[in-house]
C-alpha cells in the first residue's frame, strides 16, 4: 500500500462537544492529546482526514427519529432543559448545550469516516480519538453521550460492506448502548470489558447478559472487580479476546479505548496503570492482522483523569496503531506547557513506575474472581468451540 | 403494579378431555412449562412440566404402547391451583408463588381464565421495579430511623438536577438505622456523595481497596 497505513480522523470542531466549565468530559484533553502526538512528531499531514457530520438516515439506522428531534430542539439557543428528561437530556449528567446535535453528529460522522477508510482499503487502520460514546441509547442519551458514533459506524459498515464487526470496550464502564443495539444481531459481536455494576455506572454487564434470539452468544461481558490490577486486567483481556475473535472471524474490529481504568481515575474504582493503555492497542492490532487483515478502528471514550492519564493514554494508542516507538519520557517541552495549567504534578514517563501505588490489599482474591468470571463469561458462548 | 398489567393474555390451555401426548406436544412447542386446564373458559385444573415428565415412558426403554397418548389430561392434573386476582398487587403475587413455591399463578376473574402470570415476569417486574435494567448509579445512604430522612437526601438530588430510577428503603444491620438505596441517572455520583456527607451522613457501600465499607 503506498503512503500512510493509518488514518487520524479529526476537527478543531470536536472540542464543541461541551457540556459546561466544570463537566467531567472535558474537551481539553483531546488538545492535549493531540498537542502531545504533534510534540512527538506521530502525526504525518497526510494522515489527517477531516470528518463529515454523519446524516439524520445515518443517525436513523440506530436512533428513534423522535430522538433526533429531541435533541435539535434541543440544540437551540433558548432550549428549556427541563423540557427533555424524558430524553436523558438537561440533566447534570447530559445538559443540553447550544449547537449539540452538530457536535455530536460530527463526532458521529467522524467514526463513521474511520470505518468506511478501512473498509474501503484507503487505510489500514484509523482512529477517530472524539469518538467513543457508548453509553448512548436508541432513545435517549446517557452517561456524556448523546449520539452513538460507534453504533452508527457499525450500522454503516454492515449496510455498506454486508460486514460482520467485533466491537471491543475497554472503558471501565460497561459499554451498554452499543450493546442494546446489537443486541439481537449475530452479525456484531460485542465484548465489553469493565468495573463491575456493582458499584458503577450503568449497573449493567452482567456475564449473563448474552444476547438475545439469534444474537444469543454474540455479547460478551467481563464484569471485573473493584481494585483489579495491571496483571489480572490484561489477563482477562487477553483470555476473552483471542478465542472470541479467532472463532468469530470478523471483517471489522471497532476497539473502544476509554481509559478510565487508571487508578487516578476520579469517577472509577479500578487499579491500572498506564501500561495497559500500551499493551491493549498492540494485542487489538496483533490479532487485527491475523484476523482480519488489519481492519480496526480506535475511538476514544470515558477518561476523567484528563491531566496525568488521558494524554498519555491515547497516544500511546497511536503510536501503537502506527508501529511507531516512543521514547520512555514524556517531552519536556510538553510537560512545560501544560504543567501549569493542571493540579497535579504531570507524570514525566509514558509508563507508570513501579510502586507508583500502594499494593492492594486484596489482589489474591480480586485476581481469583476474575479468572472464575473470565471462564464463566467464556464457558456460556456458544459459537466457542472450548 | 397490578397483576393485569404483567399477566400473559393469550394463555395457551388445553381441556380435560386431551391427551397427555398431545398436552406433552403443546408444551414443548410453545416451550411453556405450565398449561391451565379449562372447561366452559373456566379454569379446572393445572398442567405442569413435571407432570408430564413422570407420565413420560423413559427414554431408554422401546417405544411400545404409550398410555400417554390414551390417557386424558383430566386424570393427572392438580385440581387445587393458586389463582391470582387481575387486580392484585405483583408484590402480592410475588409473595404467593415464593410462600407456595410454585412456578406460576393463572389469573381467574369471575370464573374465567383471563391470564397467566410466572415466575419469571414477576421476577423481571421486580427488576424493573428496582431499577435495576436502567442506566444508573447506586448510592446507599445510612440514616437515623426517623421521618424526614428520605426526603433530606431527596433535596440534594432535586438541586443537582440529577433523575432517579428507583429508591428502595431496607432495615439496616445498625440498631435504630435504616439504609436508603437510590438508583441514580448519573455516572457522576461524586457531588451527591459529597453533598450527603455534608448533612452528616453516612454513605455506605462503597468499595475500598480492603473491601466494602
Amino acid at each position: 500500500m503506498q503512503g500512510p497505513t493509518c488514518a487520524f480522523v479529526f476537527s478543531e470542531a470536536y472540542t464543541r462537544y461541551k457540556f459546561s466549565e466544570d463537566h467531567p468530559f472535558n474537551p481539553k484533553r483531546l488538545d492535549m492529546t493531540l498537542d502531545l502526538i504533534r510534540t512527538l512528531d506521530l502525526l504525518d499531514p497526510q494522515q489527517i482526514v477531516t470528518p463529515r457530520p454523519a446524516t439524520e438516515e445515518e443517525l436513523r439506522r440506530v436512533h428513534d427519529s423522535r430522538y433526533l428531534e429531541a435533541v435539535k430542539r434541543a440544540s437551540a439557543e433558548n432550549a428549556d432543559p427541563d423540557a427533555f428528561g424524558a430524553w436523558g437530556l438537561g440533566t447534570e449528567d447530559t445538559p443540553i448545550f447550544p449547537g449539540m446535535h452538530e457536535a455530536t453528529s460530527l463526532i458521529a460522522g467522524g467514526t463513521l469516516v474511520a470505518a468506511d477508510l478501512v473498509m474501503a482499503g484507503r487505510f489500514r487502520h484509523a482512529m477517530n480519538i472524539a469518538g467513543g460514546l457508548h453509553h448512548a441509547h436508541k432513545a435517549s442519551a446517557s452517561g456524556f453521550c448523546v449520539y452513538n458514533d460507534i453504533a452508527v459506524a457499525i450500522a454503516h459498515v454492515k449496510e455498506t460492506y454486508g460486514a460482520r464487526v467485533a466491537y471491543i470496550d475497554t472503558d471501565a464502564h460497561h459499554g451498554d448502548g452499543v450493546q442494546w443495539m446489537f443486541y439481537e444481531d449475530p452479525d456484531v459481536l460485542t465484548i465489553s470489558f469493565h468495573e463491575t455494576g456493582k458499584y458503577l455506572y450503568p449497573g449493567t454487564g452482567e456475564i449473563t447478559e448474552r444476547g438475545e434470539g439469534r444474537g444469543y452468544g454474540y455479547s460478551l461481558n467481563v464484569p471485573l472487580e473493584a481494585f483489579t490490577e495491571d496483571d489480572s486486567w490484561m489477563e482477562a483481556v487477553q483470555a476473552v479476546l483471542e478465542p472470541a475473535l479467532r472463532a468469530f472471524q470478523p471483517d471489522l474490529i471497532v476497539h473502544q479505548n476509554g481509559c478510565d481504568a487508571h487508578r487516578y481515575d476520579p469517577l472509577t474504582h479500578l487499579a491500572a496503570t498506564s501500561s495497559i493503555y500500551r499493551d491493549m492497542p498492540r494485542l487489538t492490532r496483533r490479532l487485527a492482522e491475523e484476523i482480519c487483515d488489519g481492519r480496526i478502528v480506535m475511538v476514544g471514550g470515558g477518561g476523567y483523569d484528563i491531566w496525568r492519564v488521558v494524554p498519555r493514554a491515547w497516544t500511546m494508542l497511536w503510536a501503537e496503531l502506527c508501529g511507531r516507538d516512543l521514547p520512555p519520557e514524556v517531552p519536556a517541552t510538553w510537560l512545560d506547557k501544560w504543567q501549569p495549567e493542571s493540579p497535579f504534578d504531570l507524570p514525566a514517563l509514558f509508563l507508570d513506575p513501579p510502586n507508583l501505588f500502594e499494593p492492594i490489599p486484596r489482589r489474591p482474591e480480586i485476581e481469583e474472581k476474575n479468572q472464575i468470571t473470565v471462564n464463566r463469561a467464556l464457558n456460556g458462548t456458544p459459537f466457542l468451540a472450548l | 403494579m397490578l397483576v393485569e398489567q404483567i399477566m400473559f393474555q393469550d394463555v395457551i390451555t388445553v381441556s380435560p378431555d386431551t391427551t397427555l401426548q398431545e398436552a406433552l406436544e403443546i408444551a414443548r412447542r410453545h416451550r411453556i412449562r405450565h398449561i391451565p386446564v379449562v372447561q366452559d373458559g373456566a379454569l379446572i385444573g393445572l398442567l405442569s412440566d413435571r407432570d408430564l415428565r413422570d407420565c413420560s415412558p423413559s427414554t431408554l426403554e422401546a417405544p411400545a404402547d404409550n398410555p400417554m397418548a390414551t390417557t386424558p389430561v383430566r386424570q393427572v392434573m392438580i385440581c387445587e391451583v393458586h389463582t391470582a386476582h387481575p387486580l392484585d398487587f405483583v408484590e402480592d403475587a410475588a409473595a404467593l408463588i415464593y410462600r407456595h413455591r410454585i412456578g406460576c399463578l393463572p389469573v381467574v376473574s369471575q370464573g374465567r381464565l383471563v391470564g397467566i402470570v410466572t415466575e419469571r415476569d414477576v421476577l423481571h417486574t421486580l427488576v424493573e421495579m428496582m431499577g435495576v435494567n436502567a442506566p444508573t448509579t447506586r448510592v446507599e445512604v445510612e440514616v437515623p430511623d426517623k421521618p424526614g430522612m428520605l426526603a433530606d437526601i431527596a433535596d440534594l438530588l432535586r438541586a443537582r438536577r440529577v433523575n432517579t430510577s428507583a429508591v428502595m428503603v431496607f432495615p439496616s444491620s445498625k440498631d435504630g438505622y435504616k439504609t436508603l438505596v437510590f438508583r441514580i441517572r448519573t455516572m457522576d455520583p461524586r457531588r451527591f456523595i459529597q453533598d450527603i456527607q455534608g448533612l452528616g451522613y453516612r454513605v455506605v457501600g462503597l468499595p475500598t481497596p480492603d473491601g466494602e465499607v
